[in-house]
């Protein structure tokens, strides 16, 4: 199959994109998520699930929860490059909301047969899900889980679960003696005991899950093939987010730089912050074209797409990194305190830059793939 | 990555099928000599004797110069020079000589020449009959280009030109120089000029030709000193005092940034052509010795190899996005970051190949035992060409932070 050289970019993603940037401008700005998850600077604060259901609601209901649960069970199976862009509107406004899971949660399912099918017929219904399937260690691989499963039931911790305070469902990897499964579960089941980590981010919501022989539903007995299908969709728009919020990193800290002066003239003028910053945008381009050409692989050639979507989220996560400290580094003293929105951004940035594998896991994963394919 | 097939309009793909079946029959032999790494090292008539027929036969067959108007010597295509760079780029032709006319000089004549001048010498450019050399750097004028002290003074509807230019790559073939010239000492921008001359027809006559000697010891780029040469008004370009203006058209294609696509063709393979890809970093890393095993086996250099890999990929998608205008933030954000990513990049994979090769990275050309015929170490100096002409990286820097970012003029 060939890649369309606009990476299938058509009319009507570029229409979701830009309603979606719409749409975090005029209800989701930059102060309101500071009042929102910012309320308690104390380091040693108890965990909250901060966010705005309501509005979230109104996303379900422009059906962008359901994007990726194909047609056939009742969603819009949209290409990934249109969901990308999406997800990079996400990102630049850090709306908190457990839209990345439940998409995530989406792939893993399609990926998975026919026994997924009621699963995505209830994400399509409105349904929000995360995935539980990191062990203590934090292994990003799902044969590592430390979830067993016998007889329909789960028993075991899942740790690191994004979102899982927001989510009504969770799709659970869990080991069943020589077979890794896939298990669905309502997020309020008896059995199931969420404890929320007290996270550094305070725009998202991550927790570890206690099963104690919890009734589930087995999706599919062959979770790894699904996984490695799903992956990739996975790590493009996890990238995508992470390409969002870089850009708003940038235009915030060049806003600021323009308008500060010392020494009688803007600080980017001096050449010490200008070209750091260049180097910013630079990154951030260079993630964001691996993104599109990544979602496009996923959608038109897929026996290319995990070595691009390694490509997109090692870039992605660099420079998550590179522009976080930046960000910080060149808003000076105003830049280390808590009422300069920059730290949330910041936080959010270096979240992302460990989850699903950070950038020199990634390229270890695609030197597997480019190198010793090559010996 | 580069070479991907991807979605033709009808004209493209019918151009394309014309375009490969054409290289497939007409494809050049193996050169009778050693071809530098690029065209701008350049030495001996025989080099030159033979990528100037190949650039013809390309002409001849449409491949050159497709997207201007025919009455300019082109075919007047739209959007068909990319798909004939793709097709002999995936074919591995030789590379073109007459880069600086293909390039800078075609553009630059094409939007600021009058059309009898256009007429005359866009033709033999595109065919390689004339090569062209650019006129831009001095002693004194790196950087700071508008600062150039070389003087043409008005005599009736001549001129009369005194000065000195710098880092003039193929000059010693050249017929033609594009050429930037004080006419007025009172102002700087507003004091350019910007003018096409005659270089070979005047050697001993008004123009000296000098080579200089790079850091590999390679010749190919020369100082050109200016006595008295007398050239006609009718070669000026634009009107007088709009130098800069129109030296602008010629650095934002020298960059990558201009609105017409470079004929561009390359990858040939020979003794001692030589591919600065993350693949070519590849097999290079699976055929050095390291540790018991193979440097493809180093965990470091597979990580630093990945992060070339990366990078060459990550320019590819950004040249696709950049014709997605749904994709783009400023029109000017991608275009310009062209000449600085090419060659930081290829740099990087230079710098990176001597490292993979180690101990053998201290033996060059001459050395039977270097690797690559020591075509590494070669390619990683000369790649401080490329970082440096055509402005700096830094000077890349401060345009992107300046014209994309709006952020204050460092001067």
């Amino acid at each position: 199959m060939t890649q369309p050289d606009d990476f299938g970019f058509t009319e009507e993603a570029a229409l979701l994109k830009e309603s979606a940037r719409k749409f975090f401008s005029e209800h989701f700005s930059v102060d309101k998520l500071h009042t929102m998850v910012a309320a308690d600077p104390t380091p040693e604060r108890a965990p909250e699930v901060n966010w705005d259901a309501a509005l979230w609601q109104q996303m379900v209901d422009l059906g962008w929860s359901l994007l990726a649960v194909p047609e056939e069970q009742g969603g819009v199976g949209m290409p990934l490059v249109g969901v990308a862009g999406l997800v990079e509107e996400l990102g630049r406004a850090a709306f908190p909301c457990p839209l990345l899971s439940t998409l995530s949660a989406s792939y893993v399912l399609a990926a998975s047969g026919d026994g997924a099918h009621q699963a995505l017929e209830e994400i399509a219904a409105g349904e929000t899900a995360a995935l539980a399937m990191v062990n203590a260690s934090g292994s990003w691989s799902p044969a590592d889980t430390s979830v067993s499963a016998s007889g329909g039931r789960i028993s075991g911790t899942a740790w690191y679960v994004q979102d899982a305070g927001k989510v009504s469902r969770l799709l659970v990897c869990a080991r069943a003696g020589d077979k890794l499964g896939l298990y669905w579960v309502a997020a309020d089941a008896a059995g199931v005991e969420i404890t929320q980590d007290g996270i550094v981010d305070p725009t998202r919501d991550q927790a570890h899950i206690q099963f104690s022989d919890v009734e589930a539903v087995c999706v599919s007995e062959q979770a790894g093939e699904a996984f490695a299908a799903a992956m990739p969709a996975i790590w493009t728009l996890h990238a995508a987010d992470m390409v969002g919020a870089g850009e708003w990193q940038l235009q915030t800290t060049v806003e600021y730089v323009n308008q500060r002066q010392q020494f009688d003239k803007p600080l980017g003028f001096f050449q010490a912050v200008k070209h750091p910053l260049v180097n910013v945008m630079i990154d951030i381009d260079e993630a964001k074209s691996l993104v599109y050409a990544s979602a496009c692989a996923v959608d038109c050639e897929p026996d290319k797409a995990a070595q691009y979507a390694h490509m997109a989220q090692a870039s992605a996560s660099d420079m998550a990194g590179f522009a976080s400290s930046r960000s910080v580094q060149y808003h000076g003293g105003i830049g280390f305190t808590w009422e300069c929105y920059v730290h949330l951004f910041f936080k959010r940035q270096k979240h992302s830059q460990m989850l699903w594998g950070d950038g020199p896991w990634h390229r270890a994963r695609l030197a597997e793939i480019l190198i010793d394919s090559a010996a | 990555m580069a070479d991907e097939q991807l979605k033709d309009t009808p004209e493209q793909a019918e151009f394309r099928q014309r375009a490969r079946a054409w290289i497939e029959d007409n494809r050049p032999a193996e050169p009778p000599v050693r071809l530098p790494q690029t065209p701008l090292e350049i030495m001996t008539p025989e080099q030159m004797d033979y990528l100037q027929a190949w650039q013809k036969a390309a002409y001849d067959a449409g491949l050159v110069g497709c997207d201007y108007p025919e009455a300019v010597g082109g075919r007047g295509m739209t959007d068909c020079q990319r798909i004939a760079n793709e097709e002999m780029m995936r074919a591995r032709t030789p590379y073109f000589p007459n880069v600086i006319g293909l390039g800078m000089a075609a553009p630059t004549v094409f939007y600021h020449g009058q059309e009898a001048l256009k007429e005359r010498l866009l033709p033999r450019l595109f065919s390689g009959e004339d090569i062209w050399c650019q006129g831009f750097s001095e002693p004194g004028a790196g950087s700071d280009l508008a600062s150039v002290q070389t003087f043409a003074e008005r005599k009736g509807d001549k001129w009369v030109i005194n000065g000195h230019k710098v880092w003039t790559s193929l000059a010693h073939f050249a017929e033609w120089m594009i050429i930037l010239l004080r006419t007025d000492k009172s102002v700087k921008h507003d004091g350019l000029s910007y003018f096409v001359v005659p270089i070979r027809s005047a050697l001993g006559n008004g123009v000296t030709v000098r080579p200089l000697i790079k850091m590999t010891g390679e010749t190919g780029f020369n100082e050109v000193i200016f006595e008295d040469l007398e050239v006609d008004d009718s070669f000026r370009l634009d009107e007088l005092g709009k130098g800069w203006q129109v030296a602008m058209t010629t650095l934002a294609h020298e960059r990558g940034a201009g609105e017409l696509v470079t004929p561009r063709s390359g990858g040939m393979v020979n003794k001692s052509s030589h591919s600065t890809s993350a693949s070519a970093l590849i097999k290079l890393a699976h055929a050095t010795a390291r540790n018991g095993g193979t440097a493809a086996d180093d965990p470091l250099l597979r990580d630093r190899i990945m992060q070339q890999a990366i990078h060459e990929a990550g320019f590819a998608a950004s040249q696709r996005r950049s014709r997605v205008p749904a994709l783009l933030d400023h029109p000017m954000r991608l275009p310009l970051q062209n000449k600085l990513l090419m060659s930081e990049i290829s740099q990087g994979t230079s710098g990176l190949a001597m490292d993979i090769e180690g101990a053998a990275s201290s033996l060059y050309l001459g050395d039977a035992n270097a690797p690559d015929g020591g075509q590494w170490p070669m390619a990683y100096m000369n790649s401080f060409g490329f970082t440096i002409a055509a402005g700096t990286s830094e000077v890349q820097r401060n345009i992107l932070g300046e014209r994309v970012l709006g952020m204050a003029k460092s001067k």
